[in-house]
């Protein structure tokens, strides 16, 4: 019989989580250097599903290279499609019809709240708690029906064309949002009852992982990670792009800088991506949704464009560098998730595992997002 | 002191609250889709694979340009045709759709000007051999026919 070992006081251990851990949310590997259940040092390993997005960009034609962008970011394609398309028109000018803008705001905040619906579920379910996750796919579920209604796909969309969309929506999509906003409401008061007054919720996220303003401007942190910090800063307001200039709608901001603070901005923006929807359907105006004169090949000048979009995982940038071909000299992606996943391993020292899970969770990690 | 018991009373209240909200699901209608048993029909506009669309005399519209194949991103599609003598246009001869490669992007149902291939509303598509991917469309055309 050996015995089992003895670590000394002072003597640290190796833990790996991940490339297959629940926790990690996919192929996100942790090494972390533990004490006991202390973690002293973490270092986060990525590359386990790149797949060489940015270099398929410069040697596929645009329109060829579309459904690549539903590819990066599962939960909340349509984001990325939308900065794509959106450089692509800003570079070859390309005008886009009132109505597709439109269209293309709804699509994108649905898709948002099923974003936002599944990483709830997600995290409560990192936490401990089962069922939430099942009241969360049921509602999501309602969202991936009407998107799969008009796109014809429940996840990998490429919905969005240069200059306009793939699809017109119809009077049963429109019946069926309209439907799904006071459901959704409803949906909202439900998951407040159960999961965020819950006291065992409060209890675990309430001062764990503080984020400081400095931390998330440092590594370049957006979306909820930089909100619930205190930053106000959502590009759909600071530099407002497409149609959203024309919604009215709060960008919500906490300054507890704690990993409550974070969900709870993500659950009020499922709030205000609601109101920009019954805004859309109040306004949309009738028309095409391809531009008259469309260009047959697309071959944006020779120079430099970037666009930035508001995605449900944060700030997402498409850089295109143009020489005058039917491939770009270079696409470069900015992804979200890559800037807030790289505070983890500075911000989890001297944190318990179980709360560093739960800060991991409230992240929002989507791992093909990080390597693409 | 105060705090502690006022903690203790407003958890137990929260938990009864959650727990509330779970009884009154239990009770919902089921929504679960048995799905080997039970199958949901897919929307019209569903993109499953493509297929070929046939005219009246049950030929396939398709007069082989090969602009599917050139508007492809992966290079899934493959095409042959020949003229036969006296006609005028092409008629095809052979349209392998190599499904392992196909992310389902529609580019070559967009690409096409003849109204020669639609989505089909397939999904049941699990095999565990890599040549049941590799469709041969007009083979599939004729079968329809049959």
């Amino acid at each position: 019989m050996s015995s089992p070992i003895q670590l000394q006081p002072d003597e640290t251990f190796v833990l790996n989580v991940g490339p297959q851990h629940p926790a990690t949310h996919g192929v996100l590997r942790v090494k972390m250097e533990m004490h006991g259940e202390y973690i002293v040092n973490s270092e986060t390993v990525i590359g386990y599903i790149h797949r060489m997005h940015e270099k398929m960009g410069e040697n596929k034609t645009y329109p060829q290279f579309l459904m690549n962008l539903s590819r990066m970011d599962y939960l909340g394609a349509l984001g990325y499609s939308h900065g794509h398309v959106l450089v692509v028109e800003k570079a070859s000018g390309i005008e886009v019809p009132k109505r597709a803008e439109y269209i293309r705001a709804i699509m994108v905040e649905l898709n948002r709240i099923s974003s936002h619906l599944f990483w709830f579920g997600a995290f409560v379910m990192d936490l401990g708690g089962f069922s939430p996750l099942m009241y969360a796919l049921q509602d999501r579920e309602h969202i991936l029906d009407m998107l799969e209604a008009v796109t014809g796909s429940r996840l990998t969309y490429c919905y969005f064309r240069f200059g306009g969309l793939y699809n017109d929506i119809d009077d049963d999509f429109i019946d069926a949002a309209r439907r799904f906003i006071p459901r959704m409401r409803k949906s909202l008061i439900k998951y407040e009852k159960l999961v965020t007054g819950n006291i065992i919720f409060r209890k675990r996220l309430e001062g764990n992982a503080f984020l400081s303003k400095e931390t998330c401007r440092k590594y370049g942190a957006s979306s909820a990670v930089a909100r619930g910090s205190g930053i106000n800063f959502d590009v759909r307001k600071n530099e407002p792009y497409s149609v959203y200039p024309e919604f009215d709608f709060d960008v919500p901001v906490y300054h507890e800088c704690d990993s409550l603070a974070r969900y709870m901005v993500r659950m009020d923006e499922i709030e205000q991506s609601l109101r920009i929807i019954e805004q859309g359907l109040d306004k949309l105006p009738d028309g095409p949704i391809m531009p008259a004169k469309k260009p047959k090949l697309i071959k944006p000048p020779a120079g430099d464009y970037y666009q930035a979009v508001e995605t449900a995982r944060g700030s997402f940038g498409v850089r295109l560098v143009s020489d005058g071909t039917k491939t770009p000299y270079r696409l470069k992606l900015r992804s979200p998730t890559f800037s807030n996943m790289h505070l983890f391993d500075e911000t989890c020292r001297g944190m318990m595992i179980m709360d560093a899970l739960a800060f991991m969770g409230s992240l929002d990690l989507v791992i093909p997002e990080i390597d693409r | 002191m105060v705090t502690y018991f006022s903690d203790i009373y407003n958890g137990l209240i929260s938990l009864f609250i959650g727990m509330g909200v779970t009884f009154k699901e239990f009770f919902k209608p089921t929504v679960t889709v048995q799905y080997p048993y039970e199958t949901l029909t897919m929307t019209d506009k569903y993109r499953g694979h493509v297929e070929l669309i046939e005219n009246d005399e049950g030929k396939p519209n398709c007069v082989v340009c090969g602009l599917c194949a050139r508007a492809c991103p992966s290079g899934c599609i493959t095409l042959a045709g020949e003229k036969p003598e006296g006609a005028k246009k092409k008629a095809l001869t052979k349209y392998v759709l190599d499904f392992t490669r196909c992310s389902l992007c529609g580019s070559c149902v967009e690409s096409c000007n003849f109204n020669a291939l639609e989505f089909s509303k397939e999904y049941n598509l699990a095999s565990t051999r890599k040549e049941d991917f590799i469709f041969d469309l007009l083979q599939r055309l004729e079968e329809r026919n049959k």
